[in-house]
């Protein structure tokens, strides 16, 4: 098989803890696919594995056709691997559109000197950057917020702004980190509808990490399911709801 | 796309009509330029030139401090690289004018700001501030006991030679004014440059959470060094304003760590990310002992007995008024004087 991204054997372990145990899977370009496990069976440790956060013990990764075993977080964002995170990490003191703004730092190619004297290059940054900010901020529905300042904003807006920062740099592939988390029934349906459009529109693949199982069966196309670090289900949302290990470990119990 | 909504502002709109800003720039230039017909040569020696400077300086810690978010409490360190290095271009490169010799001292303490600022690729915090201490010690140590930095001056001070642009003598109280004003009005108009351009807002994202900002692309470690480097050229040309500009004749323990704390106050009091709350904040500083001073003439403190004691009174009820400060306006002053211009506008409106 061969995906848009692949994990062979991929460990890690903080203070002899076992984060992830030898995990393999495959995501193929253009799904949705979900992570879902329990607290702790490390879904978020594998995103920040995928991009750079954190350096796995041991095993390799193919993003796109490259290999490797460890990346900075900067050359993953410029494969174009973009990222939300669980607790908003969001620019809390900038307003919606610099944060959005900031998002398309690795497509900036002017110079120091062009832009603190907006020459040469500068201008069509700044052009270009303000014309796909608002393009990612309407498309979102934050261009009534654009100038706030985010961390006036609620958090469901909060959780917009982190996916529009991830999303305006045009990412291959997205990791969404518990993007409906903290929200209500009518609120994870909105945001399911986004990610779909996102996933649509945009083309970008996403592997995202969700607990509500209703939700994620319903919206992705594949599901990944972890238990202390180990894979226990991988396949198409309707193999995985009917594998007695998950509903044993996961779905039986949990849900 | 629907047309951006001027939404109810939580905060004012930042953008008024554009002749306003025009006419507050030309305004300001006016009144900074007609400054030495209204003040005499005290005012302008003791207090508008060191508020200048301070301020200026203000702006190289805050550019580092308030945008970038890394603590430096080794300012005066740099300043004291911009004062040495301008004395020795301006005594061994006669040739070059004070403007070159202005830029090139403040590029050496960008280079010293950038090779100081590497522990802060692997420490913050508070931890990143006392590594900056190294700075502070070892400049002062390395100007104390190498004369030839200061042309092997049995005391150790250096003394500009000269101090002119294109045959016009500068050493008269307005002439030092207009050379620091000068310099200054450039730089703060370089500041704001640096501030809203992409650079600035990589700042600002490296400050509210560096990790985010490595995540989006963003280059964390090259920023930070650049902010090292342009806050120290800012603090090696205040420094060089404060040796010739103001002081005259000159050591390295005129840049000692009291004055990083002033420049650190400096940021504190007057805003952190702010360019014009420095002066503000560089005011306070220098204002501030000059009132308990005159204060103390005219209250008999006789009572307290001998003058240092007089002295530490005074630190004591300057410290007061930081740390009140502190708890009443965290934001600095700069927010006390947004809010003052706030209320000021809403009231004429609402008479109008």
């Amino acid at each position: 098989m061969s995906g848009l991204l692949e994990l062979h054997d991929v460990s890690l372990s903080f203070k002899g803890v076992r984060a992830l145990n030898a995990l393999s899977f495959s995501v193929a370009k253009g799904e949705i696919c979900a992570l879902i496990g329990p607290n702790g069976a490390g879904k978020s440790s594998l995103l920040n594995v995928i991009n750079g956060v954190y350096r796995a013990d041991a095993g390799d990764i193919v993003f796109d056709g490259l290999r490797f075993e460890a990346i900075h977080p900067q050359k993953a964002a410029h494969l174009g691997i973009g990222r939300t995170f669980q607790h908003n990490a969001l620019f809390r003191r900038l307003s919606v559109r610099e944060n959005v703004l900031a998002g398309l730092s690795r497509h900036g190619n002017a110079s120091f000197f062009e832009n603190i004297f907006r020459l040469g290059r500068d201008g069509a940054e700044r052009h270009g950057f303000l014309a796909r900010a608002e393009r990612t901020m309407s498309f979102l529905g934050l261009d009534r917020h654009a100038g706030k300042i985010v961390s006036t904003l609620p958090y469901g807006l909060q959780k917009r702004v982190d996916l529009a920062r991830a999303l305006v740099a045009g990412p291959k592939l997205l990791l969404l980190d518990e993007p409906m988390a903290g929200m209500n029934q009518e609120e994870k349906e909105e945001m399911s509808r986004v990610i779909r459009e996102v996933n649509r529109v945009f083309g970008s693949t996403v592997v995202l990490i969700e607990h509500d199982v209703g939700i994620v069966l319903n919206l992705a196309s594949h599901v990944v399911v972890l238990d202390y670090g180990r894979k226990l289900a991988d396949g198409a949302p309707d193999e995985v709801r009917k594998n007695p290990d998950v509903i044993a470990a996961y779905l039986g119990t949990v849900h | 796309m629907t047309t951006l909504q001027e939404s109810a502002p939580t905060k004012p709109l930042r953008r008024p009509a554009l002749g306003v800003g025009t006419i507050a720039i030309v305004a300001g230039l006016v009144a900074a330029f007609a400054v030495p017909a209204l003040a005499d040569d005290y005012w302008l020696s003791s207090i508008i030139i060191p508020t200048v400077i301070m301020g200026l300086a203000g702006i190289g810690l805050n550019l580092l401090m308030g945008y970038t978010g890394l603590v430096s409490i080794g300012s005066a360190a740099f300043m004291s690289i911009g004062a040495f290095s301008t004395y020795n271009l301006l005594l061994r490169a006669p040739f070059l004018p004070l403007p070159v010799v202005l830029i090139l001292a403040g590029l050496i303490a960008a280079a010293a700001g950038v090779i100081f600022g590497l522990p802060s690729l692997r420490i913050k915090g508070f931890y990143l501030g006392a590594s900056t201490l190294g700075a502070q010690f070892f400049f002062e140590w390395l100007f104390t006991n190498f004369s030839w930095f200061s042309n092997d001056s049995q005391s150790l001070t250096i003394s500009a030679p000269r101090l002119q642009i294109l045959d016009y003598d500068l050493q008269s109280a307005t002439g030092r004014y207009y050379l620091v004003i000068a310099t200054t009005v450039l730089l703060i108009a370089l500041a704001f440059a640096i501030v809203k351009s992409r650079v600035g807002r990589e700042w600002m994202a490296i400050r509210d959470m560096d990790v985010a900002a490595s995540v989006i692309g963003i280059r964390v470690a090259r920023r930070k060094l650049l902010s090292f480097g342009i806050s120290s050229f800012f603090l090696g040309i205040a420094g060089a304003l404060w040796a010739f500009g103001y002081l005259g004749t000159s050591d390295a323990h005129a840049f000692n760590l009291d004055k990083s704390f002033q420049i650190l106050f400096i940021v504190i009091i007057g805003g952190v990310a702010t360019i014009f709350g420095n002066f503000l904040g560089a005011a306070f500083i220098v204002l501030t002992p000059i009132l308990l001073d005159r204060l103390s003439l005219v209250i008999d403190l006789s009572f307290l007995g001998d003058q240092g004691a007089l002295a530490n009174l005074q630190h004591i009820i300057f410290g007061t008024i930081i740390i009140v400060l502190l708890i009443k306006e965290p934001d600095g002053l700069s927010s006390l004087g947004r809010r003052g211009v706030e209320a000021l506008r809403s009231r004429t409106r609402s008479s109008g």
